[in-house]
């Protein structure tokens, strides 16, 4: 089986606060953490347990700096073979549709049976560039995947509906899927691993390399605009506790307990 | 025209609350841009929610075919692509959900249409529509436009309003099915039911809720021993689940179970909206959580801003000497 990996370095905003910076239109993330999205490190996991099981490589494809030069090895590291890192400041990463056609022409004209995405990014959360992916390919897809069964020449998924419900869905490949966190349990890399993942081939390519013209994926071409961020406000109605933590434990304590609440 | 067009979404045998949703928000933004609110529903024996979906919209277009008796994205494409062609709405709303998300970027790409995902309010600006959507797990909000001609296409966020009651009596108009046998590439097999576990959470009383926050799964005692203090059973973050900590039937939010309990008390949950949106309509919600800025604040009743290490114990600790 021969598989296309696609993975994004975002921050981990979940406990950094987040700023806007000058331009309006982006954010100060000189204080922030990267890794790998978190969903794409499941997709990465899925991609080595299906060559595991049916042979095959695994390629990663990334749209990114240099800086996501640490995480990629990590993945290569995992067992995935050879990587393609898209390095062009003219990609107009707001628009997922954009950032779809940049990945796919790095895919096209491959042979592959299954591309791997996460189901969204955390950064930007639009849950789209895999389905968009797929279009651009000409193939078919499903996502939100929490289980991958391949046969031969074709694929069976579950897709995690809300509620918990999966919908089976079977497709003929090569196909893309989406997946979903907790698909599996992602490995660490293991330290032979990352050893031999520095030899591994990481191929840095601009967009002339793929075929792309460079306006077409460009912030001017796009059909929608990112006119400003802001900070919502928050409506809390929620009573903060003051004190030490102690202090606050035993507040709340009280009033859970006295308010009736126990 | 200024037509907004809202597609229906519906799974074994229910009109999904999202539906509506739209419907209501389509009505405001037709309001404004002089045009009719059109819902599309592709299904089959689905009459009811036709007569439904007319009391929200001024035409419901509504193709009834056993084809589309499950959703199949490849099918819906080949349904809506040509009808967007020939009605050319300004806008088409689809919902961001699990069907949405896998329908609409393709949509998108195959017809070129301006498209904007996970929207969470439209507004309109002089005569523009200006749509609403977060970066960074809503710590920061955009203000976005559509470039280009319409039709524009956006995915909405379920649950970002509250659906309206039913003010209109539009037409239904039965389109004829723009498939003439079935597709081979994609095939819907079936669906699963969701894990049941030994105890349904969505019966419980009081609920203690543990997310990424408590980092490793030998810090779960100590939610343990405060569940126990407080009679209380353990659900979770899909984070917390994803780690293994807890199974699948103690999930809370949209992938998991909604639950409405007397008292919910999230520790280390930061508030994503997946999350919020299956433990919001609890009465009482305490939040722990050392962000001041974390989103579950704007659902919380009481909250204490800290380390859950050092206040959970405490807390324990006070409610056994309080509880004798
Ligand atoms: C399609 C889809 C469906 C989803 N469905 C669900 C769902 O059903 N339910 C769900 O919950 N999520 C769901 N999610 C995931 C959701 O987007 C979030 O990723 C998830 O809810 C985050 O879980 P969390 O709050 O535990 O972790 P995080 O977002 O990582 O938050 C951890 C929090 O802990 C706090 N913290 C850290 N250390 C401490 C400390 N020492 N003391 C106090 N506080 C601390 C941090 O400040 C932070 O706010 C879904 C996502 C997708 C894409
Ligand atoms: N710049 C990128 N490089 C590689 N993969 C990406 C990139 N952006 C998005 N993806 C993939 O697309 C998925 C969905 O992203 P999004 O539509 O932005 O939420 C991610 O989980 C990645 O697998």
């Amino acid at each position: 089986m021969n598989i296309f990996v696609c993975i994004k370095r975002v921050p981990d905003t979940s406990e950094a606060i987040v700023k806007v910076d000058d331009t309006g239109r982006g954010v100060d993330s000189s204080k922030f953490s990267f890794d790998i999205n978190e969903s794409d490190n499941y997709a990465v996991e899925e991609a080595v347990l299906l060559k595991e099981a049916k042979g095959g490589n695994v390629q990663i494809v990334c749209a990114g700096t240099q800086d996501a030069d640490m995480m990629i090895r990590m993945a290569l590291a995992k067992g995935c073979d050879s990587a393609i890192r898209i390095d062009d400041p003219r990609i107009n990463e707001v628009d997922p549709l954009q950032v779809a056609k940049v990945l796919a022409a790095a895919i096209k004209g491959k042979e592959f049976d299954l591309v791997l995405t996460g189901c969204m990014a955390s950064d930007d959360g639009n849950m789209a560039v895999g389905v968009a992916l797929a279009e651009e390919l000409g193939v078919p897809h499903a996502a939100m995947v929490k289980k991958v069964e391949a046969g031969d020449g074709k694929v069976k998924v579950y897709r995690e509906l809300e509620g918990g419900i999966s919908e089976v869905v079977e497709m003929d490949l090569p196909a893309v899927i989406t997946i979903q966190t907790g698909i599996n349990e992602p490995r660490y890399a293991p330290i032979k691993g990352i050893r031999l993942a520095q030899k591994k081939e990481l191929t840095v390519l601009k967009l002339e390399d793929l075929g792309v013209a460079p306006e077409e994926v460009s912030e001017a071409a796009s059909l929608i605009a990112l006119e400003n961020f802001y900070i919502p406000e928050v409506e809390s109605k929620a009573e903060i506790l003051e004190g030490e933590p102690e202090e606050k434990a035993a507040l709340l304590a009280e009033k859970l307990v006295k308010g009736g609440l126990l | 025209m200024g037509n907004v067009f809202v597609l229906a979404e519906h799974r074994q045998g229910e009109l999904r609350d999202i539906t509506l949703e739209m419907l209501t928000k389509a009505a405001a933004v037709a309001w404004q841009t002089g045009g009719e609110v059109v819902a599309v529903l592709l299904g089959s024996g689905v009459d009811a929610f036709a007569e439904k979906l007319r009391g929200y919209a001024d035409r419901v277009l509504y193709v009834d075919d056993p084809l589309f008796a499950d959703y199949n994205s490849e099918k819906y494409q080949k349904a809506l692509a040509p009808l967007i062609q020939e009605h050319k709405p300004e806008l088409f709303m689809i919902g961001h959900t699990t069907q949405g998300v896998d329908l609409a970027p393709a949509l998108a790409v195959e017809l070129k249409l301006p498209f904007i995902s996970d929207v969470i309010e439209i507004n309109l600006v002089d005569g523009k529509l200006k749509p609403v959507r977060q970066f960074y797990q809503g710590k920061v909000n955009a203000n976005f436009s559509f470039k280009g001609e319409p039709p524009y296409l956006l995915t909405f966020r379920e649950a970002s309003l509250e659906a309206g009651e039913p003010n209109k009596s539009g037409s239904i108009e039965k389109v004829a099915s723009p498939l003439q046998e079935d597709i081979a590439y994609r095939r819907f097999v079936e669906y699963v039911a969701a894990e049941v576990g030994d105890v349904d959470i969505t019966q419980s009383e009081i609920l203690v809720a543990v997310g990424r926050g408590i980092k490793e799964e030998k810090n779960m005692p100590l939610i343990e021993e405060l569940a126990k203090a407080m009679k209380a059973d353990i659900c979770g973050s899909r984070a917390a689940i994803d780690a293994g900590w807890l199974g699948h039937d103690r999930q809370v939010g949209t992938s998991g179970k909604t639950v409405k309990p007397k008292l919910y008390v999230a520790i280390g949950i930061s508030g994503a909206f997946q999350h919020l949106a299956g433990m919001k309509g609890a009465k009482t919600i305490v939040a722990i959580n050392k962000d001041p800025d974390a989103p579950i604040f704007s659902v919380a009743d009481l909250g204490i801003v800290d380390d859950l290490f050092k206040v959970v114990p405490k807390l324990t600790e006070k409610l056994k000497e309080l509880k004798g």
